[in-house]
C-alpha cells in the first residue's frame, strides 16, 4: 500500500486547496491509521477509536442485512436460494445508495463549513436506515428522511457525538409521521415487482396482534424471521448473531440489552390477560430486537450511568410493549419508546449522579 | 428618534420571534394554513400598535401601581373589537383562528411593547414601534404558514399550488408539516438563519 501513501503525501491540499482540508483528511485517515497523538491533558489511549467503532457496529449489522435481503426476496418471490437474495439485493442497494449519498454530502459540507474533521458517525446511521424502512418506502421520501434526520437530528446540536436522538430513529420517525400511509397499512411490507413502490398485501404479526387476532405466523418462523416486516428487522437469529458481535467487542452494553428484554417481558406478562399471546412473542414480533440491540445501545444517545443504563432499558421495554398492546393507532411501539427515553436519558444520568453525591456525602 | 428605522429594525435585527424568542405559542397554533396565518397577522399588528398608542398617551396619568392593569384593559378592549369585526366580516377565519384571537390578549409581545416602550416614548413613536413589532410577527408567521401549508397540504391561501400530475408521479404531502412539532422546527430553522445573518453584520 506504498504508493496510496505516497498518494497521499503528494495530494496534500496547500495553498488555494486548503479548504478542501475535511475531505482529504476524511479519505486519508479511511485509508491509514492516523499517528496524531494528543499534546495536552491527560489521556486515555484505546486501540478502538471512533471509526473502529463504527466499523465493528457495521459488520455486527451485516447478518441482519444478508438476511434481510434474502427475506425480501423470499417475501415477494418463494423462489430458490439465489434468486429470492438477487431480488433483495437489488431492492436494498438502491435504499443504500440514497441513504450513503445524501447523508454523506450533508456530513461532508458541514465538516468543509465548519472545519471540523470528518467523522464516521454516519457510517452507521447510513447503514441502518434502509434497514429499519418498510421495502416499498419510495427514494425520494428517503432521501429527504436522510437528509431531514442528519440537519436537524444531529448537525444542529453540532454533529457526531452531540446529537440527543438517534439520527436513524429520527429519519424514520420523520418518515412514519409525514407519510404515514406508506410507512403502516398491510400493503407496503412485501414489494410487487423488481422496481416499483407497489406492494403486496400482507400483514405482519404486529398490524394481526393490533386487530386483535394472534399471529398467524409460528413462533419459529417470527424467530428465524421469515415473516413481512421492515426490511432487515425480522431475524432474530441474525440480531443475535450481531449482539453476539457487539457484546463481545464490548462496543454494545449489555446492561441496556438485557434490561430492555426485561422491561418487556415484565410489561408482555403484565398485559398479558389482555392480546392473549405468550410474553416471550413480544421479542419475536417487529423490531423488539433489533431495536434492544442496535438501537436502544447507541452510546451517544443512551444513559451513561450504570444505574441509569437499567432505568433506560427497563422503562423502553416497557413503553414499547405498552404501546403495541394497549394503543392500536401504532402497532409497533419500539421506535418511539426508544426515542423517548433518548430525550429522558440526560435525566436519568443527572438523578443518579445527583443521587450518588447525596450518598457520599451522608457518609 | 429615526420612525422609519422603528418600524424597519423589528423585522430582522430585533424581530420580536426570532430574536426575543416572543409569542411562540400562537406561531405554532395558527401556522398550519396560510390564510388564518395573514390574519392574526393583521390583527396582532393592530393590536400592538393601537394599545402602544393609547397607553402611550395615557402615560403621563397612570400611577405605575395599576398600570399592568390599566395595559390589559386596554388591550383587552382592542382584542374584542377585533374578535368582533372578524365574526363580523370573516366568520370562516375566525371559526379557524377559535381562541386565538381572544388570547391575543397574553401575547407577551404586546405587553412587552408596552412595559418596554410605550411607557416612556412619545404617541407617533409608540405607535410606529407597534407597528413595526406586528410586522416582525406577522413576517414569520407567513414565512412558517408559507411552508406548512406548502408542503402539507399542497396549497397556498387554499388554491392547489403542486400539480396534479406530480402526485400522479407519486408525489405525497408531508403529514408532518400539519402537525404542530413542525411548526417548532421551522421557527427553531428560522431563528437559526436569522441568528447567522445578525452575526455576520
Amino acid at each position: 500500500m506504498r504508493w496510496l501513501e505516497n498518494w497521499f503525501e503528494r495530494h496534500e491540499p496547500k495553498g488555494r486547496w486548503s479548504w478542501m482540508e475535511s475531505t482529504y483528511d476524511a479519505f486519508r485517515t479511511f485509508a491509514f491509521a492516523p499517528n496524531r497523538v494528543t499534546n495536552s491533558g491527560c489521556h486515555v489511549r484505546d486501540a478502538v477509536d471512533l471509526k473502529r467503532a463504527m466499523i465493528t457496529v457495521v459488520i455486527a449489522l451485516i447478518p441482519a442485512m444478508l438476511f434481510g435481503m434474502w427475506n425480501i426476496g423470499y417475501q415477494s418471490l418463494h423462489a430458490g436460494f439465489w434468486q429470492n437474495f438477487w431480488f433483495g439485493f437489488l431492492r436494498m442497494l438502491p435504499m443504500l445508495a440514497v441513504s450513503y449519498i445524501v447523508g454523506l454530502s450533508i456530513e461532508f459540507t458541514f465538516a468543509q463549513i465548519r472545519h471540523h474533521q470528518v467523522n464516521e458517525g454516519y457510517l452507521v446511521t447510513g447503514f441502518l436506515i434502509p434497514m429499519i424502512v418498510p421495502v416499498t418506502t419510495p427514494l425520494w421520501q428517503l432521501a429527504i428522511a436522510v437528509a431531514f434526520a442528519v440537519l436537524i437530528g444531529k448537525e444542529v446540536f453540532g454533529g457526531t457525538g452531540m446529537n440527543f436522538l438517534n439520527p436513524a430513529l429520527v429519519a424514520r420517525a420523520f418518515l412514519f409521521f409525514s407519510y404515514p400511509t406508506r410507512m403502516s397499512g398491510d400493503s407496503v411490507w412485501v414489494a410487487a415487482d423488481l422496481w416499483g413502490t407497489d406492494g403486496i398485501t400482507s400483514a405482519t404479526p404486529l398490524a394481526e396482534l393490533a386487530a386483535g387476532m394472534k399471529p398467524t405466523a409460528s413462533a419459529l418462523d417470527m424467530f428465524i424471521g421469515t415473516i413481512p416486516g421492515s426490511t432487515c428487522e425480522t431475524s432474530v437469529i441474525a440480531i443475535l448473531i450481531g449482539a453476539a458481535i457487539l457484546l463481545m467487542t464490548g462496543i454494545a452494553s449489555w446492561r441496556i440489552i438485557l434490561s430492555v428484554m426485561i422491561g418487556g417481558g415484565l410489561m408482555g406478562l403484565v398485559l398479558n390477560y389482555d392480546c392473549q399471546i405468550p410474553f416471550y412473542y413480544h421479542y419475536l414480533m417487529g423490531g423488539f430486537m433489533f431495536g434492544a440491540v442496535f438501537m436502544a445501545t447507541d452510546p451517544v444517545t443512551a444513559a451513561q450511568t450504570n444505574i441509569g443504563k437499567w432505568i433506560y432499558g427497563l422503562l423502553i421495554g416497557a413503553f414499547a410493549v405498552m404501546l403495541r398492546v394497549i394503543n392500536l393507532a401504532y402497532p409497533e411501539g419500539m421506535m418511539l419508546s426508544i426515542l423517548l427515553m433518548n430525550c429522558f436519558a440526560p435525566l436519568i444520568d443527572h438523578c443518579v449522579v445527583a443521587q450518588n453525591i447525596r450518598r457520599r456525602k451522608r457518609r | 428618534m429615526n420612525l422609519k428605522k422603528l418600524v424597519i429594525e423589528p423585522l430582522r435585527k430585533a424581530n420580536p420571534v426570532t430574536v426575543l424568542v416572543l409569542g411562540i405559542c400562537s406561531c405554532l397554533a395558527v401556522t398550519a394554513k396560510l390564510e388564518p396565518a395573514l390574519v392574526m397577522g393583521a390583527s396582532v399588528t393592530v393590536v400592538t400598535a393601537f394599545s402602544n398608542l393609547i397607553i402611550s398617551l395615557l402615560r403621563k396619568g397612570i400611577p405605575s401601581r395599576i398600570r399592568i392593569i390599566v395595559q390589559l384593559v386596554v388591550v383587552a378592549t382592542l382584542v374584542i373589537l377585533i374578535d368582533q369585526f372578524l365574526k363580523a366580516f370573516a366568520y370562516d377565519v375566525s371559526k379557524q383562528l377559535s381562541v386565538y384571537v381572544g388570547l391575543i390578549i397574553t401575547n407577551c409581545i404586546i405587553m412587552g411593547r408596552l412595559e418596554a416602550f410605550a411607557l416612556s416614548h412619545g404617541p407617533i413613536e409608540s405607535f410606529m414601534d407597534g407597528l413595526g413589532n406586528g410586522f416582525g410577527y406577522s413576517l414569520i408567521l407567513i414565512i412558517v404558514a408559507f411552508f406548512r401549508e406548502l408542503l402539507g397540504s399542497g396549497t397556498l391561501l387554499g388554491y392547489q399550488v403542486i400539480p396534479q400530475s406530480l402526485y400522479d408521479a407519486g408525489y405525497q404531502n408531508n403529514g408532518l408539516m400539519i402537525l404542530p412539532p413542525m411548526a417548532l422546527i421551522i421557527v427553531g430553522i428560522v431563528i437559526w438563519i436569522t441568528n447567522k445573518d445578525n452575526q455576520n453584520k
